[in-house]
């Protein structure tokens, strides 16, 4: 995935998406501020300059599906492991809720069920019937939308053909109404994502620590 | 004491040890029934916590982890009391140590019993915990071993295994003194525990190697449980727990931990089961001055921690390091250097001041001391990650302050029965044949 800071407006689409996509816990505004929320895609800001030469910028942050994942050796009972496909996948029937990987995440994109999840009606007739509620006590985080992977897959297998560069978009990326997220096969080296990723503007987020993560952030090099 | 076996009679020893045997002030049961009603109100605690989810405790995003993995860290540290004291004592020969060894070997059993309990205590779905046995699930997926979380199931049962062991081997010579004199249920508990014990030649040649050997291993295994324990920080990439020093840091602490419970159980005992004669100054004053060695290896470590993040100026580290000395966590740390440091300092350092009262003071600073330390290493950690856009601060609420009351209690409540049950100063040893066997 790569997104662009500069264009992101800082406008939230992405988080209101994600929550209707993967049937997202809401949360009041008391567990809220108890750090009880639960948001697969935050947006962070960060502040350049003195009031009121101030300027804002925005970083969509979600699970950085990183190649070498800090989360995954620590779990006991592999229920965070990396797929075949390459992603960083949460298997929530075999999470015992140790919330170690969440301590080892140094992007802190890792959520827990501190309870079992409630929707206020009618918010609970409009859950997605392709992504599985949550139980108290089990990890949970961004799955790049596997459920929209995993069918894109299956029709281009039913049709006989590849899958198309631009074809799978997460739910993020779909409502991201100044196109500053792009998603694709990083595999790939002629995707747009590939393109974006090679590009002088694109940078990683702590990409100090060694997790080589596969998300790419482009920005104006300031 | 050796002393005190050439000065008194072994009869009148025996009697001495075994009357807190027989029946029961109405003293001991207050206590008792005080502690239970403790120990059953932080169950009730827990009951809840498993009917409602989680939630409940104090514990957030992004501080996953609170006061039930410090307890856990800080009860594991007091089971380093019976192991390091009788197993070193023991395989040093030091004749001082008698009185000594059972209660601390006790401390060691039931501590671990009551800090194992806390990593089942803070999972998310607790009853699922044997998940992380060794062996593999329906579909042959084994636990994952390269979790630091799974090392600790291993040390953590071994060394209680051990522990137990160690504990019991000690106690067969005395059940089957016991089980000659005692009656009903008592005679019938005691002949089954000593497991046939005549006392021959051969028996006690079995025992006496059998009880060397557990020391040699309950030692290295003590050690490296509390290293593991450490490693559950210190293999993560988080500021401030990513640290070489990890290791035998905690193994000091625990042991420094240890010994000043050692030495509030064994004040605590001395007066009220009348032990004066056997736990005598001697043995205050020498266990003082191993706390004291304790108290300035512990600020060794502290202060080589402290100082190379501080000299390091890294940022992520900075902001931690700055939040524990200067910042909202401040009033803790410089509450933590005060109990561990300037009190035993002072008050065991200087001789005149030396004394049964004072070394239980500076061991009851200690152990408040060491469990701020504990807390001190978990949460600022977790309170200020690598993003300042999700820090967050802890505080815990009634269901873990109860819980973590009540294993004070439950602790309480296993020494008052065990010391009904068992004569909490080895017996045998004080008896002049065995003495001479030696």
């Amino acid at each position: 995935m790569a997104i662009d800071s500069d264009r992101c407006t800082g406008c939230q689409a992405c988080v209101a998406a994600c929550h209707a996509e993967n049937n997202l816990p809401l949360s009041d505004a008391e567990s809220a501020a108890r750090g009880r929320a639960v948001h697969w895609i935050r947006v962070d800001r960060y502040y350049e300059g003195e009031f009121p030469d101030i300027r804002v910028k925005y970083m969509p942050v979600l699970c950085q599906h990183c190649d070498e994942a800090p989360c995954e050796p620590v779990c006991p009972v592999y229920a965070t492991y990396k797929n075949p496909e390459g992603l960083n996948v949460q298997v929530y029937n075999r999470c015992v809720g140790t919330r170690y990987c969440a301590n080892n995440c140094p992007y802190s994109v890792r959520f827990f069920n501190w309870f079992d999840p409630v929707w206020p009606s009618p918010l609970d007739l409009q859950h997605n019937p392709d992504v599985s509620i949550r139980m108290a006590g089990v990890m949970e985080k961004c799955t790049f939308c596997i459920q929209r992977i995993n069918r894109a897959e299956r029709e281009a297998k039913e049709e006989k053909r590849p899958l198309a560069d631009g074809e799978v978009q997460p739910a993020c990326v779909q409502s991201c109404p100044a196109e500053a997220m792009v998603f694709g096969d990083l595999n790939d080296p002629e995707s747009k994502v590939s393109r974006l990723a090679e590009s002088g503007r694109s940078t990683r987020l702590l990409e100090e620590l060694g997790t080589q993560p596969k998300v790419f952030y482009l920005q104006r090099a300031t | 004491m050796a002393i005190a076996s050439k000065v008194m009679p072994y009869d009148e020893v025996r009697r001495d040890l075994w009357r807190p045997l027989s029946g029961a002030s109405s003293r001991y049961i207050v206590v008792l029934v005080l502690l239970s009603a403790v120990a059953l109100w932080g169950l009730v605690a827990w009951g809840y916590q498993l009917y409602r989810g989680i939630g409940v405790a104090g514990i957030r995003r992004p501080v996953f982890w609170g006061f039930y993995l410090v307890n856990f860290v800080f009860w594991i540290g007091i089971s380093h009391a019976g192991t390091l004291i009788s197993a070193i004592l023991r395989l040093t020969d030091a004749g001082w140590r008698k009185p000594v060894t059972r209660a601390a070997e006790a401390i060691t059993v039931f501590a671990l019993m009551i800090g194992g309990m806390f990593p089942i205590i803070h999972l998310g779905r607790a009853w699922l915990f044997f998940w992380l046995f060794p062996y593999p699930n329906s579909r042959l997926l084994w636990p994952n071993f390269r979790s630091p979380l799974l090392w600790d199931v291993t040390a953590i049962s071994t060394y209680l295994t051990g522990s137990i062991i160690y504990l019991f081997l000690p106690l067969i010579p005395d059940v089957a003194q016991l089980s000659t004199h005692a009656a009903g249920w008592r005679r019938l508990l005691y002949r089954t525990l000593s497991l046939g014990w005549t006392g021959s030649d051969r028996e006690w040649h079995a025992l006496e190697r059998a009880m060397k050997l557990m020391a040699g291993i309950i030692l290295a295994v003590a050690v490296s449980v509390h290293t593991v324990v450490a490693w559950d920080f210190s293999m993560s990439v988080a500021p401030m727990w990513h640290s070489s020093i990890f290791g035998p840091y905690f193994v000091v602490g625990a042991i420094f931990s240890g010994i000043a419970a050692l030495l509030v159980v064994m004040s605590i005992i001395r007066k009220t089961m009348h032990l004066e004669k056997y736990l005598t100054p001697h043995h205050f004053n020498n266990l003082a001055k191993l706390l004291l060695l304790m108290s300035l290896l512990w600020l060794y470590f502290t202060v080589a921690e402290n100082l190379t993040a501080w000299y390091g100026n890294e940022p992520k580290e900075m902001s931690v390091f700055g939040a524990r000395v200067r910042g909202n966590f401040a009033p803790y740390f410089w509450i933590m250097v005060f109990c561990n440091f300037a009190v035993p300092f002072v008050l065991l350092g200087i001789r005149r001041l030396r004394s049964i009262l004072t070394a239980t003071i500076a061991s009851v600073t200690v152990l408040i001391g060491m469990w701020l330390e504990r807390f001190l290493i978990i949460i600022p950690t977790l309170s200020f990650g690598r993003l300042p856009a999700a820090w967050g601060h802890y505080a815990p609420t009634w269901v873990e302050i109860s819980i973590s009351v009540a294993t004070f209690a439950v602790m309480g409540v296993l020494y008052l029965v065990f010391s009904k049950l068992f004569p909490i100063v080895s017996v045998w040893e004080f008896e002049p044949h065995s003495e001479a066997e030696e």
